[in-house]
């Protein structure tokens, strides 16, 4: 994918809720990128701005939220410049997305079949049997047993799992060059976890999709990703290629979601796990906005917020000790 | 669904049984003697006598009960002791004109009601929004009496629009329709209020749940996520609010009928009850119990016909 420019860029976004006490800072200044093809990995704990900064780029922020600044380019075009009608077109169907919740996602009261055809018809103007040819299409495509019989039922007939399968059958109904994935596993049990993923990854060979996939499992990353971007109270504190972060995590954050500290000598030591929950957006520290729960800090990060550094080739992380080797290895 | 009808209608035995029941009571404590009603101002003790053993008054008041029930069973619901007219000939004529006229309030309160809702939690905290709620919350406590009255007065009365007294052929004729415009009006008008409310809190609801997020993730147009996707779900509360409203519709149906001397049940119910006409008071609160019985059994059905997860169990 050398020297091809990304497919979707996003550039120091910001989206906030407004609230009596102002404007609250859900996603602040996040820039990540995804060349096509390839996947990138959101992670953070929950609270940490990932579902806003996905519904940020399908501009479906609910209210009393909005995009206050920042760009986000697909394809060329910042989406938001878009009218309106021009980003309807774009949803669902260069840009598909799936939710968390596979059991409240989908309308309980009208059947699969009729809710796949729904995405369809909304961007091809197809006769009703064309649009029922795709969409049973798409069921056989995320490999859904018996599809023109899963075609005629309604949700609460079906498994988790499978429900899964037709959001992702409904998301890639039109063929979208962009997929996002807001912790598409996360309701489910493990072995269908997998599953999942692994149908994820066949799609995007046999498409050559882009997808964005949010998650707060590590080990999703890991298999998943190609590069992975770590967020923190809505910033983005460490990101590049999973293999440079993953092999050698430099935020303090980072560390302790990987629930141990990597040392020089290859052996792993335990740290605490990180005490605390991420600071709501009404409530952020002055300084780095890990200080409070981060044992490297020091006075410089209580009072000035650190930006992102390059550390290596397109691995970078917003920590004043980074590299922490260099300090404290 | 024909099983789930079949025992809907058992459960509504009871319920009728209880009806009669405390019906039959109520009518005890009125104080008027409806053999003295019977026989008139100048009859004397004797004739009285023979009259209260003739309707079987003289019986006590349990076997009364029961020969009343074993009538009933067999179809007989007595005769008016007022105009001795068999009852089910009295309810036979007003049945139609209740029906026409509940039909001509919901048809229009309903949809309308539906409507503003919907408006109103599509653009929540809007002008348009506080309007519907004001205008909502001031249905809720005006009595439908006076919203009768006032149209009567105005509409009726003073511009003489409209005629405001009794029913005037059937629905679909001009004389018809002019006739039941007022009762309609106001029956219905007291129905929108609450049916808007209810909409606008159920359709709020659906519009924050994740399949509507989902809808709008697909692209949709915004009126097909709000028509398809917000409001058709929220039909099922509204509908099982509506029914719950029955209670206060039948009562509606009774103090309207009676301003506009429309000859429905609820009229001829006032009637019967005011000049102890036992028999044919029975007969109306029967009719009026089985209209209730009959309304929950339309809500069911399409409390089924709305939820395909009902529809399965
Ligand atoms: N509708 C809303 N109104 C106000 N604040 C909101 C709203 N939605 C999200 N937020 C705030 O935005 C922040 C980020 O929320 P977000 O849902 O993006 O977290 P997340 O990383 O997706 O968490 P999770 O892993 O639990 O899904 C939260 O602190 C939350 O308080
Ligand atoms: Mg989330």
């Amino acid at each position: 994918m050398a020297g091809q420019g990304p497919l979707l860029a996003i550039e120091d976004l910001r989206t906030v809720f407004r609230s009596s006490a102002g404007d609250l800072p859900a996603v602040d200044g996040v820039s990540v990128s995804v060349a096509p093809g390839r996947t990138l990995g959101i992670v953070g704990e929950s609270g940490c701005g990932k579902s806003v900064l996905s519904l940020s780029i399908m501009r479906l922020v609910p209210r009393p939220g909005r995009i206050t600044s920042g760009s986000i380019r697909f394809d060329g075009r910042d989406l938001l410049t878009l009218s309106e009608g021009e980003m309807r077109g774009l949803r669902g169907g260069s840009i598909g997305m799936i939710f968390q919740e596979p059991m409240t996602s989908l309308n309980p009261v009208h059947t699969v079949g009729r809710q796949i055809i729904e995405a369809v018809s909304a961007h091809k103007d197809l006769s009703a049997s064309a649009a029922k040819d795709v969409a049973i299409d798409a069921l056989r495509r995320v490999r859904i047993p018996a599809p023109e019989k899963r075609f005629e039922e309604y949700p609460h007939q079906l498994s988790g799992g499978m429900r899964q399968r037709v959001m992702i059958a409904m998301a890639l109904s039109c063929e979208p060059r962009l997929l996002i994935a807001d912790e598409p596993t996360t309701a489910l049990d493990v072995t269908i976890q997998a599953q999942i993923l692994d149908l994820l990854k066949l799609l995007q060979q046999e498409t050559g999709m882009s997808i964005i996939l949010i998650t707060h499992d590590l080990g999703v990353v890991a298999e998943m990703a190609d590069e992975v971007a770590v967020m923190y109270a809505g910033r983005v504190v460490e990101t590049g290629p999973v293999n440079a972060v993953f092999g050698d995590a430099q935020h303090p954050y980072t560390l302790g979601l990987f629930g141990s500290v990597p040392r020089l000598d290859g052996e792993n030591q335990s740290l605490l796990a990180i005490e605390g929950t991420v600071p709501p957006p009404f409530a952020l520290p002055p300084g780095c906005r890990f200080n409070p729960r981060c044992g490297f800090a020091s006075d410089r990060c209580r009072s000035e917020m650190p930006l992102l550094r390059p550390l290596g080739p397109s691995h970078q992380a917003a920590c004043w000790h980074a590299p922490v080797e260099a300090e404290f290895g | 669904m024909l099983a789930h009808i079949a025992r809907r209608l058992l459960t509504a035995i009871p319920v009728m049984f209880g009806v009669l029941l405390i019906g039959f009571v109520l009518l005890q404590v009125v104080p008027t003697d409806p053999a003295v009603v019977r026989a008139g101002p100048l009859a004397t003790p004797d004739v009285i006598d023979a009259i209260r053993k003739d309707l079987g008054l003289d019986q006590p008041l349990w076997m009364q009960f029961f020969l009343y029930l074993g009538r009933l069973l067999r179809g007989d619901l007595g005769v008016s002791i007022i105009n001795n007219v068999p009852v089910s000939q009295e309810l036979g004529a007003t049945i139609g004109p209740t029906l026409e006229l509940m039909f001509a309030s919901l048809i229009w309160a309903i949809p309308l009601g539906i409507l503003l809702g919907t408006v109103a939690a599509y653009w929540r905290g809007s002008i348009f929004d506080r309007a519907v709620m004001a205008f909502a919350v001031a249905g809720v406590s005006v009595p439908v009496f006076f919203v009768g009255l006032v149209l009567i007065w105005f509409v009726g009365f003073k511009w003489q629009l409209l005629p405001f007294t009794g029913r005037d052929g059937p629905i679909w004729t001009l004389a018809g329709l002019k006739a039941i415009a007022l009762p309609a009006l106001t029956l219905g008008g007291v129905f929108v209020g609450p049916v808007a409310r209810m909409t606008r809190t159920a359709v709020l609801d659906v519009l924050g749940a994740d399949h509507v997020r989902t809808a709008r993730a697909k692209g949709l147009a915004e009126r097909l996520v709000v028509l398809h996707h917000a409001l058709r779900n929220a039909l099922i509360p509204v509908v099982t609010l509506i029914g719950l409203q029955i209670g206060f519709l039948l009562g509606g149906a009774v103090v309207t009928e009676t301003i506009f001397s429309w000859p429905g049940v609820g009229r001829l119910a006032v009637g019967a009850i005011l000049s102890s006409d036992m028999p044919l008071a029975q007969g109306t609160i029967i009719v009026l119990s089985l209209g209730f019985i009959v309304i929950n059994l339309i809500v069911d059905v399409l409390y089924a016909v709305l939820d395909p997860r009902v529809r399965a169990s």
